[in-house]
């Protein structure tokens, strides 16, 4: 069956474009409006304090304009869109408990086979409700909490209402709002004081069902001096009609803690890929955020870090590809409002066939942030004439004690690195690639083995046909 | 045949003309240098026979074992049996050395969809590092990346080693270096000359005759403004060294000159030099 294609993009191409049949237990009906928000926290059983806030961010919602900036979003039609799913009955907490069908699916992702290897617990979102969670016992008995948001909800509503919208807050953006009415699944990681998670936390995130939103909420606290890393990947198969992915993510990371969050993500490029996630680092706290976008139709995406105490580090490293008819538009903001508090933002972005990529970030120093560090380097590689790569690194400095710098590249390809590498037997197209895989290589490095294996595979199906 | 036939080549970048008729026969078995002034065309000529796409032929033929040498990519003159170890090589940040020579040494033996197996890629790696004498933390920085100018030809030659080329142009790997450093290089061409017994041919370009005097090529070519305008025996780079490169200039111009009129073989000093 040849998908209509209004877009152009070459499906085909598409690896994962596969879809099993869907199997609903419950299909809400399209649209947004205050019913299908009561019914979706109604079928979730929710305690009377989310569905007011779901209510209260839907209003939010409906008064905030679109953002003006950026991409184009005029295109989306929300009320065009299921915003609830729930394909099985309950969860599987093993493998064998996970429907037939959702397994092909993820078998076909490999995610049995990297559980064996790597994973300590895998949290699968399969639609809006998650399907498959498993956690390592060992962190259990060390209070480790890693559930979906719904299960959290349920198992520990105290410290979901604790911190839930206190990051990113529905009045945020209108997106933020979107999700914070319609959120359904996500991760729910709460690690406890001076526990250090050593192995990733993952979990694999894909929309199936043409037209569901997909709108996961995410939120991890760390407590003082502990230490976990969430690593998310998403995949999604390909549909005709434009999908929206509209997440939110809150994380929490308190005095001397860390918190590592490592996405590479691979929607069709038919999504809409519009997510926020922030995070506040308190004293002597270090986020890190590791962001790879590869996929998606359009893609805005800017991981913050509030850095309010003193102390405070950030460090947020960004890949991302834009190939035909992808605008990619991630980027960062780092936000010093507390003395001594250091930042420092790469971001590497590769336009190809008429793609546009870029970099949008804020550095905002507030005044009293004596001694505060912040250096941003941002590098564009455009492989042909018909790409494009902008830069936009707002800039407030509001404190005369602070040091910023920013370093801003574009390159080329030259013809002398592809001739010295050609010069030695490689191909033109596998040279290419070493030089793509090299421009990226300071991201990659940073990644889990599988997941730099997965991206540098994904940038090589990227790159096919690129070299004449 | 010689296995590298190169006939009345023709070369300019833009509307520079470089090559004004290069003739050269070459085999593997021989060393042979060509000397030369600054800007006299001799680095154009090993670019030229690599593929380099900033030149353009325009007119003239080269044959390699009896194939159209200029129809070919750069990436199959090398999986042939050709090499160029360049004067400036470029660096390559991201991309180490370990995994840019596995992907060439696999490429030149053969290997298609996959690359040779690391075990046996890292124990040919770590021979040819350790007969080099070559810092063994090389393949793990990138691609020349931070080099300095002896590091940067030491992995010219390391790269040659693995790839045992049929013929290798070696592109002023002389210059800056130190006196001793000429001499390790030297050496390690002349190890994978004797090595290969036979199966090698070296085109050493150079401006001056001190790595020659290791080397002790077979046959000694000058070039000067865009021609190969004499050649001869090893003993023409010792009339180079005595005479001085400038003391001779004006020989090479008289020499040249007349050339257009009769081209023959002319007596210089000493030595018979064969004429173009």
């Amino acid at each position: 069956m040849a998908p209509t294609n209004p877009l152009g993009i070459d499906l085909d191409h598409y690896e994962w474009g596969f879809r099993d049949p869907e199997k609903y237990v419950f299909k809400a009906r399209k649209g947004l409006d205050r019913e299908i928000v009561e019914m979706i926290s109604s079928m979730k059983g929710e305690p009377e304090w989310m569905r007011a806030f779901r209510l209260h961010s839907l209003e939010h919602f409906f008064r905030r304009p679109l953002p003006t900036w950026g991409a184009d979003l005029t295109q989306i039609d929300f009320n065009d869109i299921y915003y609830y799913l729930k394909p099985t009955d309950g969860k599987g907490h093993t493998w064998e408990d996970v429907p037939e069908g959702i397994k092909r699916t993820f078998d076909r992702l490999g995610i049995p086979e990297a559980e064996k290897k790597y994973l300590a617990g895998v949290g699968a979102q399969y639609e809006s409700e998650s399907v498959y969670h498993n956690l390592k016992e060992e962190w259990e008995k060390l209070g480790v909490i890693f559930l979906d948001t719904d299960s959290a909800l349920r198992e520990h509503p105290d410290i979901v209402r604790e911190y839930l919208g206190t990051v990113v807050p529905p009045e945020d953006n209108k997106l933020a709002a979107l999700n914070s009415a319609v959120w359904s699944g996500g991760s729910f990681i709460y690690v406890p004081a001076g526990v250090k998670v050593d192995i990733p936390l993952q979990a694999y995130f894909r929309i199936n069902a043409e037209k569901a939103g997909q709108f996961e909420r995410t939120m991890i606290i760390c407590e003082p001096g502990s230490y976990v890393h969430y690593v998310e990947g998403c995949t999604a198969p390909i549909y005709t009609t434009d999908l929206l992915h509209s997440a939110v993510v809150e994380i929490i990371v308190k005095e001397g803690a860390r918190c590592r969050y490592t996405t590479i993500q691979n929607w069709s490029t038919n999504t809409y890929n519009l997510v926020t996630k922030r995070a506040v680092a308190y004293r002597d706290a270090t986020m890190e955020w590791v962001d790879g976008n590869i996929g998606s139709k359009v893609t805005m995406k800017y991981p913050s870090v509030y850095m309010v105490e003193p102390g405070a580090k950030a460090e947020i490293l960004s890949v991302v590809f834009a190939g035909k008819g992808q605008y990619q538009d991630p980027g960062a903001k780092v936000v010093h409002a507390a003395p001594h508090t250091q930042s420092s933002v790469v971001s590497k972005s590769i336009a190809k066939d008429g793609g546009r990529a870029g970099y949008r970030g804020l550095v905002k120093v507030y005044p009293g942030a004596v001694g505060s560090k912040c250096a941003v380097r941002c590098d564009a590689l455009i492989l042909d004439d018909r790409s494009r790569s902008d830069t936009y690194p707002y800039m407030e400095i509001d404190e005369m004690d602070a040091s910023v710098t920013h370093e801003a590249t574009v390159s080329k390809v030259s013809d002398e690195q592809l001739f010295y590498l050609m010069s030695r037997g490689i191909r033109a197209d596998e040279a290419m690639n070493m030089i793509v895989r090299g421009f990226i290589e300071p991201i990659v490095k940073e990644l889990p083995l599988e997941y730099a294996v997965e991206l540098n595979r994904l940038i090589a199906m990227e790159m096919e046909g690129s070299v004449g | 045949m010689a296995d590298l036939d190169i006939r009345d080549l023709h070369v300019q970048v833009e509307e520079k003309v470089i090559l004004k008729g290069v003739n050269l026969q070459l085999s593997a078995g021989e060393i042979h240098a060509i000397m030369g002034p600054n800007g006299s065309g001799k680095s154009t000529l090993a670019n030229v026979l690599m593929g380099n796409p900033f030149y353009q032929v325009t007119s003239g033929e080269v044959f390699y074992k009896g194939e159209d040498l200029l129809a070919m990519a750069p990436d199959e003159r090398a999986r042939k049996g050709l090499f160029i170890a360049f004067q400036y090589p470029v660096s390559i940040t991201g991309v180490t050395m370990a995994s840019f020579l596995r992907a060439a040494v696999s490429a030149r033996r053969g290997y298609k969809q996959e690359l040779m197996p690391v075990s046996e890629f890292q124990k040919l790696l770590r021979s040819k590092i350790e007969a080099l004498k070559i810092d063994p933390e090389v393949p793990g920085r990138y691609v020349n990346d931070g080099f300095s100018g002896g590091e940067k030809k030491r992995a010219e030659i390391l790269q040659m080693a693995l790839l045992e080329p049929q013929i290798a142009f070696m592109d002023e790997t002389d210059s800056g270096l130190d006196i001793d450093s000429v001499k390790v290089v030297a050496d390690s061409i002349l190890r994978m000359y004797d090595e290969a017994r036979g199966g090698m041919g070296v085109l050493v370009i150079t401006h001056y005759s001190r790595i020659l005097q290791f080397l002790r090529p077979h046959h000694v070519h000058i070039m000067y403004d865009g021609r190969i305008v004499v050649s001869g025996g090893p003993e023409l780079a010792e009339e180079l060294e005595q005479h001085g490169y400038e003391g001779i200039r004006q020989q090479f111009e008289v020499v040249a000159s007349e050339v257009q009129e009769e081209g023959a073989v002319r007596r210089a000093g000493k030595v018979f030099w064969v004429v173009h």
